[in-house]
């Protein structure tokens, strides 16, 4: 082998290469520096950027011979100085100016993609030296470094104020409620120091000794019958220690979240229903004699009829997907007589959507090492959203007691419902049960994208009545929702696309049909918004048409059906708190008006210099009617608004639980560990557990470590789903909190001799205090001491919660389906060049009802993203098939958005307190990406007059239909 | 199966062509590697026995004058393009098609040459040069010799340069000069294609308020780079305005018919942008020779 001798953050190193490998690849696997990514293998998504002789350069396709003699720079080298993982050293001194700034401002969600971030910021601060950078040379340099998280507004910010040009937080986080010591206050991520330094450790960063690694026989086609598998020739390649079909499945042979019908390994003599079926499952040595073992199978199919769409699938004589036939399930909601509300209606409107499948692309592939202990138990590392599901999967597949099997959670690089399935956990355990060494399956990004389920495709129409007066008095929907091959959670996601297909409105007389399809089409499953971002087009769409049908402002047109505290909706649940719709709906109108007052203000101004004719006069009279659109050269502008909201938490009768143990410890000044196996994919829930614990027991947001997602140290969380997990795992943590403050008080106030009510926990202290002013009287212990006056006594320092929410009502039942929604109002300013259909989103203004703010800095991530992936979904986003075989088979054929993409966003926080949820919270994973792509389909059909109802958004159509002087894009 | 057994780095082009010829058909030759690398890894190329990898050959990454010509090696990416002074004076089109071509990190990396040999006919550099009537030198073991850079277009993706065996090894093509401005511009999907919908290129030589001269490239509208000559033809002597760019309309699409390629674009939307591109671009170019600043667009977001 050559030696490559090069220069690694100051360090000379030589080192062996194939004349074949990567420099990734060599950095990574052979000098151990993980912290560089490998996001595709591609060279599209940036992960793995790293500065060759000064200049950022994708290491994922540059031969590691190329950097003969060069000098490279990693993330593992921008700290100052060596840094410790621990958090609680005084390492925030020695990060690089950076690192520091992309953790203050909360610029670090799931961590895969920020090594590569930094080391493109730091590449473009290099070349400046000092001079100010400027936002649009920002958008430049990281245009092709993408960021699934934030919605790269914290990054811009961070890159900003790392240069000099401080930008502080206040300036822009939304202004939420305080009152509390830890909860409701900004903090930096737990898992922040470890996130910037390239530290942190995601599944393919973990490597055992003697570890094989594995791959996967795909189907390659969408539908067939296995006539042969012939394994025998891979077996003989030497290097390979296992080759693996579906006779080798010990135990259950398929798997599922609900229904249990997705093969682990497909047989012969049965057949594939989609492209990315496993066929065989090989160990080896090498990922490359993997692979050419691979190829060395021999796998003979009969084609068979391929069911393309849900609507062909639902026809009596398409072929079965499956033996009981394509429908998974019929789903049906309904309120009053429908029939008899459009009677009463003076104006009834019906109009029929299609949306897109689409890719959650996190930017870390799936990953999975499966080992088994000395013990003999199963071992597997993964990055799942669901670790007990995995277990008891796992477990099922391998014929074993739960018992025998342990999920080892590592860090996730962006799930977004997109690793909620089982991937490859139990291939891994297969294989390491047949060779008894490690294993390890890295997906490429293709296997990626054929294999894992995608957001439903839905054909939605909506049929909406109403009185003159602008009341609802009926609103009707039918679903086609294309759940692919299997079921995945294909019933759940379409039930809640059918539950919301009304809208945020309370209508007396309601009705929503689902029908949930097999089809040949890669299976769908979780997406963030998990059908609501599908029905929510179809029917704010429909309401913006109404209002105009009505004669009637749009806005309030929602006003006047919004649901209210009291308000009824569409399943029977009558709402009794935390409703904070039309709130949300006030701050977007308001901010809307002000920026328009702005813009006009500055036309009149440039108006009065140069005289335009036209553009002045269109706006003497009303500084802002909604919908009203304006014109610059051939560019038309206009802004559009839409409502949505979204259920946290499982719901429709589901048992809702989670469970926390809690651990204090008399280290240091005292410390607590909060424990659950729910999942940290970028959301921020390691923050909001480590604030609500703190709070309860009075300790500094830093005293308190999380550790998250393993089956044997961890309480079951439940799936991290739903957006569930602040609300769910959030009480579980806080209760076990407040149990332990209870046994701690008790301790405490026989030594300090005072009643245990009046001691308050402050600070890191336990103190006795008045009753009324809360003064201290000046008997008192550190937190540190209670721990040891407890451990003196021989009582146990740890203890575990259950908790559990809220009974609800599965659907049909009437009462409560969800314990809480979340509400939001987007607006969007877009621009549609009217010469080339081209359409960009500048602003964003919206507002959230999420019941209260555990962590601002985490929940603006969490919107700045929402609203960043909905833009994707309403412009970029899109994952065809044709006749069952996907088109977007690499990332370079599946886009999303970009830096380039990033809009001005203005977001208002309401805190309307569910009183079940942990200080009132309740979820804003979802609904921040729900409305997003109505108010941008909204705001184009206000600027041109073309109403979309495709997605995405097809520039083509939309141009052809402006030209053609078509009314809409169907 | 490895996807290349050698890596080589040759330092001369004669080491590289002795290279090709060692391997005698089963080596190709790889600049920045980030369309042939994807190429052999996707399956789309099979695989080698050697990469030849000429980035550090000598001379090779130079962007240099000669004479009346601008010379670029075939080792210089789109980066160096890109902030190349000479170029964005005396070459707009190129620096700004340049631009647009992959992020940062692929530009840093990724050559023109490579680009180029590659021989698909509506990459953007491919469309900036055709305008500029570029030429293209190419290595052998029997020699050097410089060919039209339009005959090295067979097809789509196939190339007159076996890279078995020959190395392109430099582009070249006369500097705009006095009385005279270039312009690219493009329409992109925001949906999943790396390549452009249709770009344009355009050269052009405005004198007494007319157009003296005028080279117009657009593509996808066929096979090989294409060249719109009876528009060109229909300008010259035009005034230098918009009215003759709108004039132009209907010979330019009378001679362009666009087609419909799946998932990219249909005819009917590319012919609608067709005159939008050719006002637009043109537009740029005349405007910079009548204003004397030739900056191009770039630093900007797409």
């Amino acid at each position: 082998m050559p030696a490559l001798n090069f220069t690694v953050n100051g360090k000379p190193v030589s080192v062996e290469v194939k004349p074949n490998e990567f420099l990734a690849e060599v950095l990574r696997y052979k000098l151990g520096l993980t912290g560089t990514k490998i996001g595709c293998n591609e060279a599209e998504c940036g992960s793995c950027t790293v500065i060759v002789d000064g200049q950022p350069v994708v290491s994922c396709i540059y031969p590691a011979l190329k950097a003969q003699g060069a000098q490279i720079e990693t993330i593992e080298g921008v700290a100052a100085q060596a840094y410790s993982p621990n958090p609680k050293s005084k390492i925030q001194n020695q990060l690089h100016p950076l690192q520091e700034n992309f953790i203050k401002h909360g610029a670090v969600q799931c961590g895969f993609c920020t090594p590569g971030m930094i080391m493109q910021a730091k590449a473009l601060l290099d070349r400046k030296q000092g001079e100010p950078v400027t936002d649009e040379e920002i958008k430049i340099a990281l245009k092709d470094t993408y960021c699934r998280c934030t919605g790269y507004v914290s990054i811009a910010n961070a890159i900003k104020s790392a240069n000099g040009q401080e930008i502080s937080l206040a300036d822009y986080l939304p202004v939420t409620k305080h009152g509390y010591h830890v909860v409701g206050e900004a903090k930096p991520r737990p898992d922040a120091v470890a996130k910037v330094t390239g530290a942190a450790k995601y599944a393919d960063d973990v490597v055992f000794p003697d570890m094989l690694f594995g791959a996967t026989l795909r189907a390659g086609v969408p539908h067939a019958l296995i006539k042969k598998i012939d394994t025998s020739k891979a077996q003989a390649l030497p290097g390979v220690h296992a080759v693996l079909t579906h006779a080798d499945v010990p135990g259950r042979k398929n798997h599922g979240l609900v229904t249990i019908d997705w093969p682990v390994l497909c047989a012969c003599g049965d057949k594939v229903r989609y492209v990315g079926d496993a066929i065989a499952i090989v160990a080896a040595d090498t990922q490359e004699i993997a692979q050419d073992a691979l190829n060395l199978i021999e796998v003979d199919y009969k084609l068979l009829p391929v069911v393309d769409t849900p609507e062909f699938a639902h026809q009596p004589d398409a072929p079965r997907v499956h033996e009981k036939g394509n429908l998974l399930k019929h789903i049906k909601v309904a309120r009053g007589d429908v029939e008899q509300g459009f009677a009463e209606a003076d104006v009834v409107l019906e109009r029929t959507y299609h949306t897109a499948s689409t890719d959650h692309a996190f930017l870390e592939p799936e990953c999975a090492i499966g080992r088994l202990t000395d013990e003999g138990r199963y071992e597997i590392y993964v990055g799942s959203q669901i670790a007990y599901q995995d277990r008891d999967q796992v477990a099922a597949s391998l014929g074993v007691p739960k018992e025998q099997v342990r999920i080892v959670g590592t860090l996730i690089g962006g799930g977004f419902g997109g690793k909620e399935d089982i991937m490859g956990q139990i291939h891994v355990a297969l294989l390491a049960k047949a060779t008894g060494r490690p294993v390890k399956i890295l997906y490429t990004r293709h296997e990626s994208l054929i294999a894992h389920p995608k957001r439903h495709a839905t054909t939605i129409t909506v049929k909406l009545g109403a009185k003159k007066n602008g009341r609802l008095t009926a609103a009707k929907a039918e679903l086609y929702g294309d759940t692919g091959a299997y079921a995945s959670l294909g019933e759940k996601v379409l039930t809640r696309a059918t539950t919301h297909a009304n809208g945020p409105y309370d209508v007396a007389n309601a009705k929503s049909d689902c029908f949930a399809m097999y089809t040949n089409n890669v299976p769908a499953g979780a997406f963030r918004g998990f059908g609501v971002t599908q029905s929510c087009f179809a029917v704010e769409m429909t309401m913006d048409e109404l209002a105009g049908r009505l004669g009637i402002d749009p806005i309030e047109l929602r006003k006047l059906n919004s649901l209210q505290v009291g308000s009824t909706t569409n399943t029977g649940q009558v709402l009794l708190e935390s409703v904070g719709l039309d709130e949300c709906l006030d701050h977007v109108v308001a901010a809307m008006k002000a920026d328009e007052a702005q813009r006009i203000a500055a036309q009149r101004t440039a108006a009065q210099r140069t005289p335009v004719p036209g553009i002045a006069a269109q706006h003497t009279a009303e500084p802002f009617i909604y919908g009203q659109p304006w014109k610059i050269g051939h560019k038309n502008y206009a802004w559009g608004l839409a409502v949505g909201y979204k259920n946290t938490g499982l719901g429709g009768g589901a048992n809702d639980c989670a469970g926390a143990e809690i651990e204090v410890y008399a280290c240091g000044a005292g410390t607590a560990e909060i424990r659950t196996s729910s999942a940290e994919i970028g959301q921020g829930l390691p923050g909001v557990l480590a604030a609500v614990v703190a709070e309860e027991l009075g300790l500094p947001f830093e005293q308190v470590t999380v550790l998250l997602s393993d089956t044997d140290l961890t309480p079951n969380g439940g799936p991290t789903t739903a957006s569930r997990q602040t609300y769910v795992s959030g009480n579980a943590a806080r209760h076990a909190a407040m149990q332990m403050r209870e046994v701690m008080s008790r301790v405490a106030a026989e030594r300090l001799d005072v009643s245990p009510d009046s001691l308050k926990f402050r600070n890191g202290r336990v103190e006795h205090a008045d009753d009324n002013n809360g003064h201290s009287r000046g008997k008192s212990a550190s937190f540190a001491e209670v721990v040891e006056w407890m451990q003196a006594e021989g009582r146990s320092t740890k203890l575990i919660y259950e908790y559990t929410a809220p009974e609800t009502r599965p659907l049909g039942q009437g009462g409560d389906m969800h314990v809480a929604f979340s509400y939001a109002a987007h607006a969007a300013l877009v621009e549609v060049d009217t010469e080339t259909g081209e359409v960009k989103v500048l602003k964003v203004i919206a507002a959230h009802d999420i019941g209260r703010a555990i962590n601002p800095l985490a929940l603006e991530g969490q919107i700045e993203g929402g609203i960043v992936m909905g833009i994707g979904n309403a412009l970029t986003e899109e994952f065809p098939h044709e006749q069952g075989v996907p088109w977007a088979q690499w990332l370079a054929r599946y886009k999303m958005p970009s830096i380039k993409h990033m809009p001005e966003i203005k977001s208002f926080i309401v805190e309307h307190e569910i009183s079940s949820g942990p200080f009132g919270a309740k979820g804003v994973g979802e609904i921040s990406s729900i409305p997003i792509t109505p108010a941008i389909t909204n705001a184009i059909a206000n600027a041109v007059g073309v109403r979309v109802r495709r997605l995405p958004v097809d520039q083509d159509t939309l141009l052809r239909a402006m030209k053609n002087g078509a009314k809409s894009v169907d | 199966m490895p996807l290349w057994n050698d890596y080589h780095l040759p330092l001369s082009v004669d080491e590289a062509v002795g290279l090709l010829a060692r391997y005698d058909g089963k080596a190709r030759v790889v600049a920045g590697g980030t369309d042939l690398i994807l190429d052999l890894r996707q399956g789309h190329a099979p695989p080698v026995e050697a990469l030849i990898d000429v980035t550090r050959i000598i001379g090779l990454n130079e962007i240099r004058e000669a004479a009346d010509f601008i010379v670029i090696g075939a080792g210089v990416t789109h980066s160096q393009i890109v902030e190349s002074q000479l170029l964005q004076q005396k070459a707009t089109a190129l620096v700004e098609a340049s631009y647009v071509v992959g992020g940062p990190q692929v530009r840093n990396v990724a050559t023109l040459g490579g680009n180029v040999a590659h021989a698909l006919p509506a990459a953007d550099g491919t469309t900036a040069l055709n305008a500029l009537d570029a030429e293209v030198e190419v290595a052998s073991f029997s020699g050097r010799r410089w060919i039209p850079f339009t005959s090295l277009f067979l097809g789509p993706g196939k190339s007159a340069i076996d890279s078995t065996r020959e190395i392109l090894t430099a582009l070249r093509f006369k500097a705009t000069g006095e009385n005279e401005a270039s312009a690219f511009s493009r329409i992109m999907r925001p949906q999943g294609v790396a390549l452009p919908i249709m770009n344009f290129a355009a050269k052009v030589r405005v004198l007494d308020q007319q157009i003296e001269k005028v080279a117009l490239a657009v593509a996808p509208v066929a096979p090989t780079p294409f060249r719109c000559q009876q528009t060109e033809a229909f300008l010259t002597g035009k005034p230098a305005n918009f009215e003759s760019i709108d004039g132009a309309v209907a010979v330019l699409l009378s001679e362009c018919k666009p087609r419909t390629s799946p998932h990219r674009a249909t005819g009917a939307y590319r012919q609608e942008v067709l005159p939008v591109l050719l006002r637009r671009t043109l537009g740029k170019a005349i405007e910079r020779v009548k204003t004397g600043e030739v900056m191009p667009e770039i630093y900007k977001v797409e």
